[in-house]
């Protein structure tokens, strides 16, 4: 009776939290994986079983593929990227710097003001003619170029705000698990003789394995569900160059309202995500040494 | 050659001086203990002659090299720290020889070197576990064999057994000693913990609020303190040090304060005594005080005993049979009082206790 009632205390205490998270997580994945099946309905024609044709329709759909293709791009150009600027601004900030706790608090900024915020700044940076990037080469005496309306360079300054933004957050998470690692360790490091690389490459590095896979998971699902910077600057254009996967699927689902077929594409991306973070951890997990 | 030599050595954080033109020098293979209260600049000492601290002044000297401004690595020096500061995320074969491979000493060397300390410090069966997966004193020894397998003549420990428990503590202060000698190492050794100074040392530097209070072989600590503080810092428990009059009688001398026993022929104003407390004997006849207080401790009981205006204790052997409020007669040599000056607290040596001290 007693270990019943634990039991009964338990699950009441769990139960708004599931509530919650089965209401606003795994029902609406069920859903959206039961209406990607479907057709899509439209005025009075109810939806319909097609089975897999909306993913067989993906497959000869090439704007799918080229937004397939931009995000494993920005995911390339931003992941190490902002990864290792977020290890060496944390390095630094953790140093014995003069005015750090400034230092911090500005590389922090980006992470703190809202996307859209970010994405009008950048916007303001991109701008042809009068923009701050223009204004500086016109400055010196290169050739104007609009930024952000050119095919070759649209996502690269994607991938730019992207990063920007990122690394900020992710040095937080560096600094503190630096901040975890007791400064004998340094010292003993010193006596031995290890130089700086030495010491990073052996020591601080592997003891930062745990921030390391957690940054990068994090970094792998924000690569692949950005979509703010993309409404506010280039809407995908020109000519889908920067179109990423998330952005797809809202304009599918919300301008064209072909509603089975962004499930499919939903549905494609979620398992993709699921995928790489089990990849990931299970590749990492055994190089990983947790304290 | 001195092995390490300290000239007026400062160290200060803002206005607060740790470490105050501290000046000593150690022998080439002798044990050196830094002892004093915990905050009287051992640890900033140690690290110092590491080159962890950079000094605010003064010289310091490593064989027979000056290493003031030199990094830490070039100054041939390995250390223990209190915390063990191992590698967590590398097995203990990997911590013992992360300095060999940093200086690139080939395959064969650090194999055979690991074998050689592992087999020392018997940590043959564990070279494969990491530190999380050790005892306290396993950890200890790892940190050990890290430091000895560099083969620095000078080893720097900072209260390395402070985080054992008694047992394993007094067998450690044994290994230690033990292992410094047979591998001829000049050991400097910080601890708060005046047994082990004791026990381990061939040489004690007491300090105080970042100064030397006393630079001496653990015998002559005990024998001849040079101060108040030495003396009280030094012994369990510590030397009663009480005030002395002047004796009422027409031929001077001097009685412990507020009683008539006449312990000394010198004037005793302005002057304290002090005695050991196992130097003291009770008996039938000295002088006169009364019992307070009593603490049996199996072997001998320490006797607390009011005499004028002044407690003794007394280290007596065995059981003490009275009862407080009993009066009891305490005898000591002569031999075994110190004489210390009632303002400064420094030891006074007149040519007499000198020749007593010597006979
Ligand atoms: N990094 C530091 N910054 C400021 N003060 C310090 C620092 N390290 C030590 N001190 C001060 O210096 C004094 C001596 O410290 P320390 O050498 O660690 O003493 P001990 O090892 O004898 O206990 C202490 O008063 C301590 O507060
Ligand atoms: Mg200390």
């Amino acid at each position: 009776m007693n270990r019943f009632s634990v039991h009964i205390h338990g699950w009441l205490l769990l139960l708004p939290a599931a509530v919650l998270l089965v209401l606003f997580t795994h029902y609406p994945v069920v859903a959206t994986l039961y209406h990607s099946f479907f057709s899509t309905p439209r005025g009075s024609v109810p939806p319909v079983w097609v089975g897999l044709e909306n993913y067989r329709q993906m497959i000869d759909d090439p704007v799918f593929w080229q937004a397939l293709t931009n995000n494993l791009w920005f995911a390339v150009g931003t992941i190490p990227l902002s990864i290792a600027l977020a290890l060496l601004m944390a390095i630094w900030v953790n140093g014995k710097i003069q005015g750090r706790s400034f230092l911090r608090l500005a590389y922090f900024t980006p992470t703190v003001l809202p996307m859209i915020a970010v994405a009008n700044i950048w916007l303001f940076f991109y701008t042809p003619q009068y923009g701050l990037l223009e204004q500086i080469t016109g400055f010196l005496g290169w050739p104007s170029h609009n930024w952000l309306g050119s095919r070759d360079t649209a996502l690269a300054c994607l991938i730019a705000v992207a990063v920007w933004k990122e690394a900020g957050f992710f040095m937080i998470f560096y600094l503190a698990a630096l901040q975890q690692i007791p400064p004998n360790l340094n010292e003993a490091g010193a006596i031995e003789g290890a130089g700086r690389w030495y010491f990073f490459r052996r020591i601080t590095f592997p003891l930062l394995m745990p921030t390391t896979l957690f940054v990068l998971v994090n970094a792998v699902i924000n690569a692949f569900r950005l979509i703010d910077h993309v409404v506010v600057m280039t809407r995908g254009g020109p000519d889908n160059t920067t179109s990423l996967l998330l952005y797809y699927v809202y304009e599918v689902g919300f301008k064209y309202w072909d509603s089975a077929y962004a499930a499919a594409l939903t549905m494609v991306l979620l398992l993709g995500l699921a995928l790489l973070a089990i990849a990931q951890f299970a590749f990492f997990e055994r190089r990983t040494h947790y304290q | 050659m001195s092995a390490v030599r300290l000239e007026s050595v400062s160290k200060h954080w803002g206005a607060s001086h740790a470490v105050d033109r501290i000046s000593f020098e150690t022998r080439s293979g002798q044990f050196i203990v830094l002892l004093g209260p915990s905050g009287c600049g051992k640890s900033t000492t140690l690290r110092l002659i590491a080159g962890l601290e950079t000094t605010a002044g003064g010289h310091i000297f490593i064989g027979d090299r000056e290493v003031t401004s030199l990094p830490p690595a070039k100054r041939n020096v390995s250390m223990v720290f209190q915390s063990y500061a191992l590698f967590p995320h590398l097995s203990v074969a990997e911590n013992i020889l992360f300095g060999l491979k940093v200086r690139g000493v080939n395959v064969g060397e650090r194999q055979e070197r690991l074998t050689q300390v592992a087999d020392l410090l018997s940590l043959d069966s564990l070279l494969d576990r990491k530190p999380s997966q050790l005892s306290g004193g396993q950890q200890q020894r790892v940190a050990l064999g890290r430091a000895i397998i560099a083969r620095t003549p000078v080893c720097l420990m900072d209260e390395p057994l402070s985080n054992l428990d008694a047992q394993l503590r007094s067998e450690m202060r044994s290994e230690i000693r033990a292992l410094q000698q047979k591998l001829g190492i000049t050991m400097v050794y910080v601890t708060h913990d005046q047994t082990e100074a004791m026990s381990m040392a061939d040489q004690v530097i007491l300090m105080r609020d970042g100064r030397i209070e006393q630079d001496a072989a653990p015998a002559e600590l005990y024998h001849r303190p040079a101060s108040v503080f030495a003396a009280r810092f030094i012994g369990t428990p510590p030397m009663n040090v009480v005030a002395l009059a002047n004796a009422g009688d027409a031929a001077g001398g001097a009685v412990i304060r507020g009683s008539t026993t006449v312990i000394d022929a010198l004037p005793g104003e302005g002057r304290l005594l002090g005695i050991r407390p196992e130097d003291i004997v009770i008996g039938a006849t000295g002088v006169a005080g009364t019992v307070e207080y009593l603490d049996y401790l199996g072997a001998d009981s320490i006797v607390k005993c009011r005499v004028g205006d002044e407690l003794l204790l007394v280290r007596t052997p065995g059981k003490f049979h009275g009862v407080p409020g009993d009066v009891v007669h305490m005898e000591w040599n002569p031999a075994s009082q110190h004489f210390f000056d009632a303002a400064s607290g420094r030891r006074i040596d007149t040519l007499d206790t000198v020749a007593r001290a010597a006979a």
